[in-house]
C-alpha cells in the first residue's frame, strides 16, 4: 500500500502520557482509504486506546491480512512493528509471533473478507487456542479493493450498490466466536468512539483472544439506500446492551454510579471492567444468556453492541503450554542445547 | 521333493516377513531387527506397511549384509509367511532353494507349493492356544514364537535376545514371562523339527559397535532440538508425523526448566499445514528459530506463504518426508517426488535452498544445517528426506555434537545499533551473501518496519514502480546464487578408468554405492556423486562435464532431479540420462545396474 508521511507539526495541548509520549507518538502514515471510510475512524481510536495505555511502541507487533482493513496498520503506532501477511493468514502468523514472544501486545487487523471468508478456518482456531491478542474485524460487509463484491457477513435483502439483494445467510462473528468459546467478544461502531477506546483498552489488557467486530461502513461501495452496513443503517438499529468503563490498575474510579446499575469484572493485571448495564438483566459474563440475547435483538434488526461477553478464568495459550516466563525468542541457545555428553546418553536406548 | 541346496551364506541374505497389520508383528520383527545389529551384524529393515491401522497385509524386510550393503534388495531367501491372504504373492519372492516358514495349524494350500522352496511347517497358533490362555496373548505370541524359531535357524544370539527382553520389560515381570515363554517355545520347536542353523545363518561381528540404530525422523527431531528450535508447528500427515511426535518426547525429557518445571517450547498443532508453516512464519520473524514437518500435500498447501517468507525474506525451515504423490497417491510408500515441487515452491518467481539428506545421520547433521542456512539466507529451507529414511531403521554412525556450536543467526542488528542508527532500512545494505539484517520486534521503535508480502523497494517501502520491485527481485536471485557454496558440497566418489558418472540424490545413496561396486566387478567403472543441496555448486557442474554419460538416479517418474540439473546449471542436458524407479518401494541395486546396463549395452 502506498502511504504519506504525516507533517510533523505538534498540537501545543498534547498531554504526554506516563512514558511521556503524546497521542502523535501513537500515530502512523497517513491514510489512504477513501475520504470518511469507517476504518479511519477505527484508527483513531486505536491510536488512542495504545496511548492511554501507555504502551511502549517497539512493544506492539501490528499484523493484518489482505484487504482495505489490512492496510490500516500502517496507519498507527510507527514505532511499531508491522507484518502486512497474506489473505486471511494473519492468525496463524499472529499464533507463530505470540508463541515466540508472549511479551508484546499484540493487535490484529482484518475485515469481514478476509476473517469470515477465506481465513475464517484461522480465526476459528486462533479463537480456540485463544491466542492473546486484539483482533478487530473492520467490518463493512462488502469487498472494498475488488470494488464491491458481497462478503460473508452481508445480510440476507442488503443490496449492493447496484441494486441486488444478498441471499445468502450472513456469519456472524460475535455469534461464531461466542460457539467457539472465545473470553471476549465485542461489538462495536466505527462513529462511536466514546464506545470504542475503552473496549480496546480492556481488550488489550486481556489475558487471551479479543474479538472486537466493528461496524465500519464503506463509503464507496457499501453506504447506500437499502445496505444494512452503512452509516444511517447502523446508527438507526444500533442497540448498545452494555457501557464499559476500563479502569486500569491503581486509578481511582471516579464515576457514581447508581447503586445496581453496575457490574465489575478485575483482570488478570488488576485493571477492571465495569459494565454499566443499559439493558436490564444483561449479564456479559453469563454465557447462555449473552447468546439467546444476541439471537433475539438480531431477530429484531437490531445491532447488539458493546463489550457483550467476558471470561476473565480462561487459560490463554502460553498458560495452557505451561511456557517459561522470559519469551522463547530470549532463552539464550546455552539453555537450549542439551549438550554433548545428553546425546551420548541419549543413544544408549538406539543401540 | 528335489531341493537345490543352499550355499553357505554367512551374513549374506535376506528375509521377509509377511504379516497383519494391527497384530503386533512390529515389535517382534524389531526385536529380530535389534537383536542383529547388537551381534555387531550390518542389518536393514524396511517396513512396507499399508494406510491402514488394523487386518491390512504388513511386510517387513530385514536384509544382513557383511559389507554393509544395506539397501533394499528384492529377492528373499527366507520368507515367514504369516498372512494368509498374502501367501500367493509371498511365495514368488522367495529365491530358488530358499525357505517357507508357515503356521502349520492349519493345512497349507497344496498349489501353493514350490519344488525348489523348502516349507518350514511350525504350528504356531496351536502352540499359543496351548501355551497361553488370553485370546489377545494368543495373537500377539504367535509373532514371538517365530522369533523363538528364527533364532533356532538362523543363529540369532539368544543371550542377546534375552538382553533385549530385559531391557524392554523392564518392571513388567508378566509380559516379560510371556515373551521368554513364547521364544523358547519356537527355539525348541525349531531344534527338534529342523536342520538348525539353515545355511543362511548369522555370525557375530564387529562393525556396528560404534553405530547406532535409528529413523530419520527421530534423528531429525534431535537436529532441531539442538539447532535450539523453540517454536514448532505441524499438522498430522504420514510419513512425517513422528517427526513432531519425536520432537516433542525430546523437549518434554530435554527442554523443562529445572528450577519451574516450565517449557522452553511451543508446539502448534495447527488446523492445516498452511496454518502451520504461517506460525513458523510469525515464530521467526519474531526471532526464535521454527519448523514445521510435512510430506508433499502438505508442500502443496504450504505454497502461498512460503513465497511470502521467501518475498519478505523470513527463515523458514520445512522439513519435507516425501511419500508417494502425486494427491494423497500412496502414503504409506516412498518417493522423491517434491524436489521440483520444493525448489520453486509458490506462485512468481521463487526459488529455495534444499537440502537432501541420505540416511538418518545425515538428517541429524542437515537438519541443524538448515537453520543456520535459513538465518544466513533469511529464507526457507527445505530438508528433503523421505518415508524410507524417516520411517525405517538404519544402522548408522553414532551422532557427535560439537559443544563450541554457535549457531549462525545471519546479520541481526541489536538494540545498541539501532540506538546509534540515523535509519534502519530492513533490506539494505546488503553484505556478501546479499542480505541485509533483520530487526526483531520488541527491541527498539528505530528497528521497526513494515514486513510485507506486496512489492517493495529496498529500503522495504511498499512500491510499484519496475525497477524498485526488479531490484530486489534481482538481489534475491543473487542470494539464491550465493547459497550454492554454502549447502553442503556433493559426496563425490571417482575410481580410475571410470567411463560414466552416475549422480544421485537422498535415500537412493545406498542402493548407487552396491550398484557401482557391482557394475566394476562386471567391468563398468563409474564415478558417483551424490549431491547434498540445491543450489548447485561449481564441483555439481565440473563432475558433470568430466563424463560424457552421467546417469541420475531418482526416485520419480518426471526426472526431476534431472529436469532441476538442467535448469539451473549450464551443463548440456545430452550429458544426462534418467534412471527412475518410482513405484514407492526403497531403491535396489538392481535397479540401478539394470538400468545403466540396458543403456551401455543398447
Amino acid at each position: 500500500m502506498a502511504s504519506m508521511k504525516k507533517p510533523a507539526v505538534a498540537h501545543p495541548s498534547l498531554t504526554p502520557n506516563k512514558l511521556g509520549l503524546v497521542v502523535r507518538d501513537y500515530e502512523g502514515a497517513m491514510s489512504t482509504l477513501c475520504a470518511g471510510c469507517g476504518h479511519d475512524s477505527v484508527t483513531a481510536a486505536i491510536v488512542r486506546a495504545f496511548y492511554e495505555l501507555s504502551i511502549p511502541p517497539h512493544m506492539i507487533a501490528k499484523l493484518s491480512g489482505i484487504g482495505c482493513s489490512s492496510k490500516t496498520p500502517t496507519y498507527f503506532v510507527s514505532g511499531a512493528h508491522g507484518f502486512n501477511s497474506a489473505h486471511g493468514r494473519m492468525p496463524a502468523i499472529a499464533t507463530g509471533a505470540n508463541a515466540a514472544n508472549k511479551s508484546l501486545a499484540y493487535i490484529g487487523i482484518s475485515g469481514d473478507g478476509d476473517s469470515l471468508s477465506i481465513g475464517l478456518g484461522q480465526l476459528c482456531h486462533a479463537i480456540r487456542r485463544n491466542l492473546n491478542m486484539l483482533y478487530v474485524i473492520e467490518n463493512n460487509g462488502v469487498y472494498g479493493l475488488t470494488k464491491g463484491q458481497f462478503s460473508a457477513s452481508t445480510d440476507v435483502g442488503s443490496k449492493s450498490k447496484r441494486g441486488e439483494p444478498n441471499q445468502q445467510r450472513p456469519i456472524d462473528p460475535v455469534l461464531l466466536a461466542l460457539s467457539l468459546g472465545a473470553s471476549f467478544i465485542a461489538r462495536s461502531f466505527s462513529g462511536d468512539k466514546t464506545q470504542l477506546v475503552p473496549i480496546l483498552k480492556a481488550a488489550l489488557r486481556h489475558d487471551g483472544f479479543a474479538l472486537v467486530d466493528v461496524i465500519s461502513p464503506c463509503v464507496t461501495f457499501n453506504d447506500h439506500v437499502g445496505s444494512t452496513k452503512s452509516y444511517s443503517h447502523t446508527r438507526k438499529h444500533r442497540l448498545e446492551v452494555v457501557q464499559t468503563d476500563f479502569v486500569p490498575l491503581g486509578q481511582e474510579i471516579s464515576t457514581d454510579y447508581a447503586p445496581g446499575t453496575t457490574q465489575s469484572v478485575t483482570m488478570h493485571d488488576g485493571s477492571q471492567v465495569r459494565f454499566t448495564k443499559v439493558a436490564e438483566d444483561y449479564d456479559p459474563t453469563d454465557h447462555e444468556g449473552v447468546q439467546s440475547y444476541i439471537q433475539a435483538c438480531q431477530a429484531k434488526g437490531e445491532i447488539p453492541t458493546g463489550l457483550l461477553y467476558l471470561d476473565e478464568t480462561s487459560v490463554d495459550m502460553h498458560a495452557a503450554n505451561a511456557t517459561v516466563d522470559v519469551p522463547l525468542s530470549e532463552v539464550s541457545y546455552d539453555k537450549l542445547c542439551p549438550g554433548s555428553a545428553t546425546l551420548e546418553q541419549f543413544q544408549r536406548a538406539y543401540r | 521333493m528335489l531341493q537345490p541346496a543352499k550355499v553357505n551364506q554367512t551374513n549374506d541374505f535376506a528375509f521377509k516377513l509377511a504379516n497383519v497389520n494391527g497384530t503386533g508383528s512390529a515389535s517382534a520383527n524389531g526385536l529380530i531387527m535389534q537383536a542383529i545389529f547388537r551381534m555387531g551384524i550390518p542389518v536393514s529393515g524396511k517396513n512396507l506397511f499399508p494406510s491402514n491401522i488394523q487386518g491390512l497385509p504388513t511386510w517387513y524386510e530385514v536384509r544382513v549384509n557383511k559389507d554393509g550393503h544395506t539397501s533394499r534388495t528384492p529377492d528373499f531367501d527366507l520368507m515367514v509367511a504369516m498372512n494368509a491372504e498374502t501367501y500367493a504373492m509371498d511365495i514368488r519372492e522367495v529365491t530358488s532353494g530358499g525357505y517357507l516358514l508357515y503356521d502349520s495349524s492349519w493345512p497349507l494350500d497344496k498349489a501353493l507349493h514350490r519344488p525348489d522352496v523348502t516349507f518350514l511347517g511350525v504350528p504356531l497358533a496351536k502352540m499359543c492356544t496351548e501355551t497361553f490362555s488370553e485370546s489377545r496373548e494368543r495373537i500377539l505370541m504367535k509373532n514371538i514364537v517365530y522369533v523363538g524359531v528364527l533364532a533356532a535357524l538362523l543363529c540369532i544370539d539368544m543371550d542377546v535376545i534375552a538382553k533385549i527382553l530385559e531391557e524392554k520389560f523392564k518392571g513388567k515381570p508378566a509380559l516379560m514371562e510371556s515373551n521368554r515363554r513364547a521364544i523358547k517355545l519356537g527355539y525348541d520347536f525349531a531344534i527338534d523339527n529342523f536342520e538348525c542353523p539353515l545355511p543362511i545363518r548369522l555370525e557375530k561381528m564387529n562393525a556396528t559397535q560404534d553405530s547406532i540404530l535409528i529413523d530419520g525422523n527421530t534423528a531429525t527431531a534431535l537436529g532441531c532440538l539442538y539447532a535450539g528450535v523453540t517454536v514448532a508447528a505441524w499438522y498430522p500427515i504420514t510419513p512425517a508425523t513422528s517427526v513432531m511426535d519425536a520432537f516433542k518426547q525430546l523437549c518434554g525429557k530435554y527442554r523443562k526448566d529445572a528450577d519451574t518445571g516450565k517449557n522452553k517450547y511451543c508446539i502448534v498443532q495447527a488446523e492445516d499445514e498452511l496454518a502451520a508453516v504461517g506460525v513458523v512464519i510469525g515464530a521467526s520473524w519474531n526471532g526464535a528459530r521454527a519448523f514445521t514437518s510435512t510430506a508433499g500435500p502438505g508442500i502443496s498447501l504450504m505454497g502461498e506463504l512460503i513465497g511470502l517468507a521467501y518475498y519478505a525474506e523470513i527463515p523458514v525451515v520445512i522439513v519435507d518426508v516425501q511419500r508417494t504423490g502425486p494427491s494423497t497417491g500412496m502414503p504409506t510408500r516412498t518417493q522423491q517426488g517434491d524436489i521440483l515441487a520444493c525448489a520453486y515452491a509458490s506462485h512468481g518467481d521463487t526459488k529455495h535452498i534444499l537440502l537432501f539428506p541420505a540416511n538418518p545421520e545425515e538428517c541429524f547433521y542437515l537438519a541443524v544445517q538448515a537453520f543456520d542456512l535459513a538465518e544466513r539466507f533469511q529464507t526457507p529451507v527445505f530438508l528433503l528426506s523421505d518415508l524410507d529414511i524417516g520411517m525405517n531403521d538404519w544402522v548408522c554412525n553414532k551422532l557427535t555434537w560439537d559443544d563450541t556450536y554457535v549457531p549462525n543467526r545471519g546479520p541481526v542488528v541489536t538494540r545498541a545499533e539501532l540506538e546509534n542508527m540515523d535509519k534502519f532500512y530492513r533490506y539494505s545494505p546488503e553484505n556478501d551473501d546479499a542480505v541485509a539484517a533483520r530487526s526483531f520486534p520488541g527491541v527498539h521503535s528505530k528497528g521497526a518496519f513494515f514486513t510485507r508480502g506486496s512489492g517493495h523497494n529496498k529500503f522495504g517501502g511498499y512500491t510499484e514502480i519496475p525497477d524498485d520491485y526488479q531490484e530486489v527481485m534481482d538481489r534475491l536471485a543473487r542470494k539464491h546464487r550465493h547459497a550454492a557454496e554454502a549447502v553442503p558440497s556433493p559426496d563425490i566418489r571417482t575410481q580410475p578408468g571410470a567411463t560414466i558418472g552416475i549422480i544421485s540424490l537422498g535415500g537412493c545413496d545406498s542402493a548407487v554405492r552396491e550398484a557401482v561396486g557391482i557394475l566394476k566387478n562386471q567391468g563398468i567403472v563409474a564415478d558417483y556423486m551424490r549431491v547434498k543441496g540445491f543450489p548447485f555448486g561449481e564441483s555439481v557442474v565440473k563432475f558433470i562435464d568430466s563424463h560424457t554419460t552421467n546417469f541420475v538416479v531418482e526416485q520419480n517418474r518426471d526426472a526431476q532431479l534431472k529436469t532441476l540439473l538442467i535448469a539451473e546449471t549450464p551443463v548440456s542436458k545430452e550429458r544426462l540420462r534418467s534412471i527412475l524407479v518410482y513405484g514407492g518401494f526403497p531403491l535396489s541395486a538392481r535397479h540401478v545396474v539394470d538400468g545403466i546396463k540396458k543403456h551401455t549395452e543398447t
